[in-house]
């Protein structure tokens, strides 16, 4: 009925966004006049329309009067070119029209059916032509969550953008259907890669991911079951066997001298060894199998870590679907044995270039362009700002690595801390177990057709006909109701026995997953509630659709955990019981739609045996002589993207909400971003919580042994510098692969995963908890339709945390007192393979740093104690850039000068360049010269000393001499504008 | 089932847990629908010396908690709502559109009320301040911020006005962690906050001299540099920075620095920071 939707317009009389929206326009090259902003909400009522005074009403509530006003049902009127209208595609989240809407049913008590949906009006005035209008539109929208709607000055009238309502309006048939398997192989084939065929539309769903060998087998046992599968039961266990959830790459047979796979031989052995070598001093509560990793924070308290990638859905929707990431990997926390607290988050992003813009189309003839590398970088910089601020979750350490392998999919990591005591009367609180009759409860988000596909999704390469329903947006506000009633309320009144996340494959994974806990399960879907009406029995199973926990409540307590949900204004509905009948079954408004018993759902995957090979590779050596003078080489160094400040992020990220700040992301009067963080995580404990990461893409190439030795070592390293000793430290993986068909892949794969293994076990650093990401590959063509593929480097980011026992005895990276000597302590080797400066110099090299872990291990064990006797003023690890740069940034973030002179036998730009493992630069009161070198012995080498306002390193002659103001301009010039 | 929650503070994991004598007086922090800093905040008045019960406003709508019981009333920080259709509205919407009564009675009783950040957004959309001549209409806007983005960042502030919130208060120094700080209100508004004295923290430059609108001593854009306002009785106090994440010495941010120069001088280092005293002032406002 047209009559019951309404138009609120809303403006500021003198907005504060539009210089920002404005330059910000501009300088993406649309050389506009002036910009206005109107923000729309259209209001659809149901059950009756509202009259002009409720309207009134409903207007005053959604502005400020001193600085907005509004207008109901009729359009702004003003002097502009074009009109650009903004607002969500149908089904799409809209958490401000959710806000609004609740709003208006709290004022008017009662009233139902009131629907609202945002939008966002821009004016133009001048300076484009109408085809820069249409580009312009499809900047400032994704064509995947967005519709915009453009009119000229004339065509918009009197009469402005019209009432357009993003209904949404589905035909499927709600019921599900069989699949009948009884098919030619090639028929199979194309099955598993495009997915089943809707009977109605004849249009594939989207893959399944299975693989031929994976379809016999579905095949066979439902030839044994004397049927066919419904749709439901093949989407299932494409969702439970894909690569993303079974990690089949890593949990196969590999050669002829891995039968137990990567994951068992390399990761879960080395952690078992550590544990075992530690006895009693092992740090680890839960690892590998729940939701997140688990370590010892105090006799009271424990810490959990976990680090997601979310990089498919970022490449299409950048702002969704690192915003989803972050939300999601807080749920890894929240479902962490009976639910901890999320308490920091971490990030990580490897995109392109962000000044290039590669003409790369997912379609033939230049349809479907990927997004620039600048608009990914700002949607995830924002997405993951936005989860951790609205969660109230401090965003501290990070990082950002910028290639231009990255530019078809960027890889987008996001990591959550949470922290819970380790007990509650009597209750260990890490442990969970479902009890068949328990209830199955879902709470927090209702059920759309997002995210179908999510999980298969992930496990193959973008390529053109990538499901667009793939696409999410979170709406932290939902999950934060959940995280609060859960973790401060639900969980110690003990109203629940297990926990856990939906994440990828939604209620399939997560009721199948907890129904192992106990042996079985029963749902009704038709009890799941649904955005909107007229969804299919699978489509409601696998929906990815965010915010929603799956709980098990014992009968006796669900009417007090309902209640409480009630008064919470959290939505939780039971959905079924678990059962230990060894089946999964589904129902749907009475009839069964699945049926499989769950050793099949969870083991029925076939064997793989997969086949690697390695072929060393060799780049030529760059062969640029040495410089005279290095001045311009350090500044050309700190100006590198790869090194320079990205302090943008940090400032627009929380750091400092819970109010346990300690070493945040910007240390010292220079503000430099240092390489770990250090929070308070349990308000009146010394003890903190250190984090930092390490990954070095650039080696991986050359040799993967040594780029995993490296990512492990500088992630240790950073916590190594605030003052965290070897044995309170673990660490996590994150394999993010390309082309794991191709055995060349795999083989760097392997060697990769054996380093990780032998560094782990040889430092005693247990991994707790790590994810993979198999397939991150580009296909698609080039502006003439050649068909380009392009692989992201082979990517291992290694995370590390660690306890430090007296925060008030860590140390920072900036250089504090005139006066004070510096030191390197750790060799310096020409190791310049892969490095940051050979790529200054346009090579790659083959020499890339080597590290012996039991000489490293006895050098952080010292520099441990030095610290702890507070014999050291402040400590930088060396990595990016080498030494050079790190006593650049000592010297930014002290804003002081020093006086350094470095040893002979070495090129000098190799020596201040290398990247040597291992190493730190540290500066200590001269008064503590004697005990430190004693402690460090042979490990310390003096360099020079704290003193003026320049930086000056000397070899035989002068090598530079630069302002320290100076470098600090060229640290923080490349983002200056950002 | 009692839904405040226990204070983390009373875990037996503490380190220092020698906790001031509490005063009878309790605070009640408001909770729920995204406020997010009700711990920390619940935490620096238990050392001040003020217990307090952290309440979701349902249980104050539903009559579960009376918020007569209590003397302080604190809005948090947070994300309430999302900051959608403007920072602190939703959520004030809800409290006035559900229990403006027992808010009217709260204020006309001698009690204080203190909002930090969102929580200052949500008492200005209530008109908690300036509520000049006790009218609680909508005088201020804390818009977004000029930059267009959140900001976090230490800031210094400095007391512009004598009150007891800032008795004795040379400076604070704190996180500011916010994308609609900015504050904004009309010359006559402006005027009238000067002359009553009611202009209580504004930003300022490391040596205490005013910031003049310069970024990013001031933040935010906020008119004078403008960070807090009390109500036109002083019982009401809202601000934009956070001194409740900065109540240990480690939490400031140059800590690092102050720390080596105390040493080197021969001085102890602190345990806690100056923030401190702006908690303890509403305290010695109750003994």
């Amino acid at each position: 009925m047209a009559s019951c939707v309404h138009r609120i317009e809303v403006r500021f009389s003198k907005d504060p966004r539009l210089k920002t929206r404005t330059d910000r326009i501009r300088s993406l090259g649309f050389p506009i006049d002036e910009l206005h902003l109107v923000d729309v909400y259209t209001i659809t009522t149901g059950m009756r329309d509202f009259s002009a005074v409720e309207l009134d009403q409903i207007g005053s509530q959604l502005i400020n009067p001193v600085v907005q006003e509004f207008s109901v049902d009729l359009p702004f009127l003003a002097d502009f070119d074009y009109a650009l209208e903004v607002g969500f595609l149908p089904g799409v989240t809209d958490n401000v029209g959710t806000t609004a809407r609740q709003t208006i049913v709290d004022f008017f008590l009662g009233v139902e059916g009131v629907s609202v949906y945002t939008s966002q009006l821009f004016f133009i005035n001048g300076g484009i032509s109408p085809g820069l209008v249409q580009k312009l539109a499809s900047t400032l929208a994704n064509p995947l969550v967005n519709r915009v709607h453009s009119k000229t000055r004339k065509e918009y009238g009197t009469s402005g953008m019209g009432r357009e309502v993003p209904l949404v309006r589905l035909h499927e048939l709600p019921t599900a259907g069989e699949v009948d398997l009884i098919l030619e192989d090639r028929e199979l084939t194309r099955l598993g890669k495009e997915g089943i065929e809707d009977p109605v539309t004849h249009q594939r769903r989207g893959p399944l991911a299975l693989d031929l060998d994976q379809l016999h087998a579905i095949r066979d046992y439902f030839i044994t079951k004397g049927r066919n599968p419904k749709d439901i039961e093949l989407e299932s266990l494409a969702q439970t066997w894909s690569e993303h959830c079974k990690h089949t790459i890593f949990a196969s047979a590999m050669d002829d001298d891995l039968p137990d796979g990567l994951y068992k031989t390399y990761i879960q052995a080395a952690t078992n060894k550590i544990r075992k070598d530690k006895g009693e001093k092992d740090i680890c509560l839960t690892v590998f199998t729940d939701n997140s990793g688990a370590i010892i924070f105090d006799d009271y308290y424990l810490v959990t870590h976990k680090v997601e990638t979310h990089n498919s859905p970022s490449a299409l929707d950048p702002f969704g679907g690192a915003l989803t990431g972050i939300v999601g990997v807080n749920r890894d926390t929240i479902g962490f044995g009976l639910g901890a607290k999320p308490c920091i988050n971490v990030y990580g992003y490897c995109v392109g270039d962000p000044g290039s813009d590669p003409a790369l189309f997912r379609g033939r003839d230049r349809t479907n362009p990927i997004l620039p590398p600048r608009r990914i970088l700002d949607g995830v910089v924002h997405g993951v700002g936005v989860g951790g601020n609205c969660s109230g979750i401090p965003t501290s350490q990070g990082w950002v690595y910028f290639d231009n392998r990255y530019v078809g999919k960027p890889l987008v990591f996001a990591g959550t801390v949470g922290v819970m005591p380790r007990e509650l009367s009597g209750r260990k609180l890490y442990e969970k177990q479902a009890e068949p009759g328990d209830l199955i409860v879902v709470a927090g988000g209702r059920v759309g057709k997002d995210g179908i596909h999510g999980a298969t999704f992930s496990s193959e390469a973008l390529d053109p006909g990538s499901p667009v329903t793939a696409v999410q947006i979170g709406d932290p506000v939902t999950q934060k109701k959940l995280s609060d009633v859960i973790v401060k309320e639900a969980r110690d009144l003990g109203l629940y026995r297990s926990i856990t996340d939906n994440g990828a494959g939604g209620i399939s994974c997560s009721v199948a997953e907890m129904a192992k806990e106990c042996n079985g399960a029963r749902v009704s879907l038709d009890k799941v509630p649904l955005k909107y009406p007229g969804m299919a029995p699978w489509e409601i199973w696998i929906s990815e659709s965010q915010e929603r926990m799956t709980l098990a409540v014992p009968p006796g307590k669900i009417d007090t955990f309902m209640e409480l949900m009630g008064r919470r204004e959290v939505e939780a509905v039971v959905i079924g019981e678990f059962s230990d009948s060894g089946r999964c079954v589904v129902e749907f408004h009475g009839d069964v739609v699945m049926d499989i018993e769950l050793a099949f759902l969870h083991d029925g995957l076939p064997k793989k045996h997969l086949k690697t090979r390695l072929t060393k590779k060799t780049y030529p050596e760059p062969a640029v002589p040495c410089p005279q003078r290095l001045d311009a080489t350090l500044v050309a160094m700190l100006q590198r993207k790869n090194i320079c400040s990205k302090e943008f992020i940090s400032v627009q990220y929380d750091h400092t909400v819970q109010g346990g700040h300690v070493l945040g992301p910007l240390q010292g009067k220079g503000r430099v971003q240092a390489m770990a963080t250090l929070t308070k995580v349990v308000p009146g404990s010394k003890k903190g919580v250190g984090l930092s990461q390490g990954m070095f893409p650039s080696y991986s190439e050359i040799d993967p042994y040594l780029m995993a030795a490296a990512g492990i070592d500088t992630a240790i390293r950073g916590l190594i510098a605030l003052g965290i000793p070897l044995d309170a430290i673990a660490i996590l993986d994150n394999f993010c692969w390309c082309s794991s068909d191709d055995p060349e892949r795999l083989g760097q794969l392997k060697r990769a995963a054996k380093g990780c293994y032998d560094i782990a076990t040889a430092f005693g650093t247990p991994f707790i908890s790590g994810k993979d990401s198999m397939y991150n590959d580009f296909s698609g063509y080039d502006a003439d339709n050649n068909p380009v593929k392009v692989s992201v480097p082979p990517t291992l980011l290694i995370s590390s945390i660690g306890i430090h026992e007296d925060v008030l005895r860590s140390v920072s990276i900036d250089a504090k007192i005139e006066g004070d000597l510096v030191y390197v302590i750790g060799a310096t080797k020409e190791e310049m393979g892969g490095s940051e400066y050979f790529a200054y110099l346009g090579g790659v090299g083959n020499v890339v740093p080597a590290l012996d872990p039991v000489i490293v291990k006895e050098r952080y064990e010292r520099l441990t104690e030095a610290i702890l006797h507070e014999l050291v003023a402040s400590s930088c690890p060396v990595a990016r850039g080498g030494l050079g740069v790190a006593l650049g940034m000592v010297a930014i973030a002290g804003r002081l000068g020093m006086e350094i002179s470095i040893p002979s036998g070495m090129r000098p730009d190799y020596f201040l360049f290398s990247e040597s493992l291992g190493r730190f630069v540290v500066t200590i009161s001269p008064e503590n010269r004697q005990v430190f070198e004693q402690i460090l012995g042979e490990d310390a080498m003096l360099l020079g000393t704290v003193t003026g306002n320049n930086l000056r390193i000397s070899g035989m002659d002068l090598l530079i001499d630069e302002r320290v103001s100076e470098l600090e301009n060229a640290y923080k010039a490349p983002f200056k504008e950002y | 089932m009692n839904a405040a929650h226990s204070p983390l503070t009373t875990s037996p994991g503490k380190d220092n847990s020698s906790q001031p004598d509490l005063i009878a007086e309790k605070a009640l922090i408001m909770s729920g629908f995204g406020i997010n800093s009700e711990m920390e905040t619940q935490e620096v008045l238990l050392r001040a010396g003020m217990a307090s019960d952290i309440v979701h406003i349902n249980d104050l709508i539903d009559g579960r908690t009376k918020l007569g019981q209590y003397r302080l009333l604190v809005f948090p920080g947070g994300f309430s709502y999302g900051d959608d259709t403007g920072a602190g509205n939703a959520f004030a919407n809800r409290v006035r559109n559900n229990l403006w009564k027992d808010v009217e009675d709260f204020i006309d009783g001698d009690n204080l009320v203190l909002g930090i950040c969102n929580g200052f957004q949500i008492i200005a959309n209530l008109g908690l301040v300036p509520a000049f001549d006790h009218h609680f209409s909508r005088d201020i806007a804390l818009m977004p911020n000029r930059k267009g983005v959140l900001e976090c960042r230490f800031v210094t502030l400095k007391p512009a006005a004598e009150n007891l919130w800032t008795k004795g208060i040379e400076r604070i120094y704190c996180p500011a962690a916010h994308g609609e700080g900015n504050f904004s209100c009309s010359p006559d508004t402006l005027r009238r906050l000067k002359e009553q004295e009611m202009i209580a923290l504004t930003y300022c430059r490391e040596d205490l001299s005013p910031a003049n609108g310069e970024y990013p001593y001031n933040p935010n854009g906020s008119v004078e540099d403008i960070a807090g306002i009390t109500s036109a009785d002083g019982k009401v106090l809202g601000l934009m920075p956070h001194p409740e994440r900065a109540m240990d010495f480690v939490n400031l941010y140059d800590w690092p620095l102050r720390k080596e120069q105390l040493k080197r001088n021969g001085m102890a280092t602190p345990d806690e920071s100056l923030n401190m005293q702006m908690f303890r002032n509403i305290v010695d406002y109750f003994r």
